[in-house]
């Protein structure tokens, strides 16, 4: 085989979805969330964490530890707004995007 | 960033069900994995060239041969006694299971290999351009099933084809129907089918916002009330018994229908949703989903 072919696991992280964002972006409010995880679950792009838990353990969501810690990565995320319809506080805004903060 | 075996970048719709579901899927599966795709929508989206969403092991050959790759990894792995340690899975759109692939994965589960075969149903052809397959619902507007003047087309004609109990027929250990719009038990089924041995089949509803004209933000709850109107139970098939399904209060079918375009011109034609409440019922009769009492 010639070149490059086999690509490093994870590689499209260099490919930047943020300008796929027209209209809304979340905001989250981290003032009622309750650590539930869902949003984290179910972000099609993988892009919202929280601070500062193991995430994969599940503990965090069980005990209520890192409440209002959850966030998205603008870099990755395409303004679907599934975040905002599934969590149980409307813990999540979708507003106006600012063409200025969009980054990518 | 959460730790994930499925990255972002990938150049997936906004709102795509299936490359929430594919992730839920591969995290549930763990790092010890190889997973062969069929292509279609996911293989397109996560492997843009040169880049690559997996964190796992992943090849693609043709539409149609995802089972037999993998057949043939599982053999090779077997050959080298890692067999109890690397799982592998095998997975593809609905067209990909349903009708091209049809041959290669019944032949992967007669042979009885040890692979999880996971079908990402988005109900019709998304990526080349909303084209009907196999498991297209009946009355869904595709652009091979138009629906025109007055009866003379009403969408898809056809009736969706009981994939899961095809599978089933083969007398494989395991085979089940999970949903994107309930993320912890789809994590839970792939947990069990990897900790059992043989050939598993699980078919997961996938929400396509661009094909089922819907809101991105609904892809959720669209998942949600295709159960919940029993239009696509949640069943678990061990060894061709059922052994668990999700109950339901079931709602009526045009509370599903009216949040998506594809159905929007059933609502000049009653008696064709009739036809589909019709198939919720038998569903609902059939699976025993009606929560008793």
């Amino acid at each position: 085989m010639f070149g490059p072919l086999i690509c490093k696991p994870g590689a499209s992280r260099s490919n930047k979805t943020g300008p796929w964002r027209t209209e809304f972006r979340p905001k989250f409010l981290k003032k009622n969330c309750i650590a539930c995880n869902m949003c984290l679950i179910v972000c099609p792009e993988a892009c919202i964490s929280s601070q500062p838990l193991a995430l994969s353990d599940g503990k965090g969501a069980l005990s209520g530890q890192g409440k209002n810690t959850y966030d998205f990565d603008p870099d990755y995320c395409k303004g679907c707004g599934i975040c905002a319809a599934v969590c149980p506080k409307q813990d999540i805004e979708m507003i106006k995007e600012d063409p200025a903060l969009q980054k990518g | 960033m959460s730790k994930t075996l499925f990255n972002s970048g990938h150049t997936a719709c906004a709102g795509c069900g299936q490359s929430m579901a594919a992730r839920l899927v591969v995290d549930a599966a763990g790092p010890n994995t190889i997973v062969v795709n069929n292509t279609g929508c996911l293989e397109v989206f996560s492997t843009k060239y040169p880049e690559s969403s997996w964190g796992v092991p992943w090849i693609h050959s043709l539409f149609e041969n995802g089972a037999a790759v993998a057949s043939g990894v599982e053999s090779a792995i077997k050959y080298l006694g890692k067999a109890d340690t690397i799982n592998v899975i095998a997975q593809g759109g609905d067209g990909g299971t349903a009708d091209i692939g049809l041959q290669a994965l019944s032949g992967m589960l007669e042979r009885g290999h040890n692979i999880l075969y996971v079908c990402f149903d988005n109900e019709a052809y998304e990526n080349t351009g909303i084209q009907r397959s196999g498991l297209t619902p009946y009355g869904a507007n595709t652009t091979t099933t138009p629906p025109g003047a007055g009866a003379k087309s009403m969408g898809n004609i056809r009736y969706k084809k009981p994939m899961p109990e095809i599978a089933n027929a083969h007398g494989i250990p395991y085979v089940a129907t999970a949903s994107a719009g309930f993320p912890q038990d789809l994590q839970r089924k792939v947990k069990k089918a990897i900790s059992i041995k043989g050939p598993k089949y699980i078919q997961v509803h996938s929400p396509c916002p661009l094909g089922w004209r819907h809101e991105t933000s609904f892809t959720i709850e669209v998942a949600k009330l295709a159960v919940e109107t029993g239009l696509y139970p949640l069943i678990e098939y061990e060894f061709g018994m059922i052994s668990s399904r999700r109950q339901i209060i079931p709602k009526p079918v045009e509370e599903y229908l009216k949040v998506q375009g594809r159905f929007k011109h059933l609502f000049k034609l009653p008696e064709e949703i009739k036809k589909i409440q019709e198939i919720a019922d038998n569903n609902i009769k059939k699976y025993g989903l009606k929560v008793e009492g």
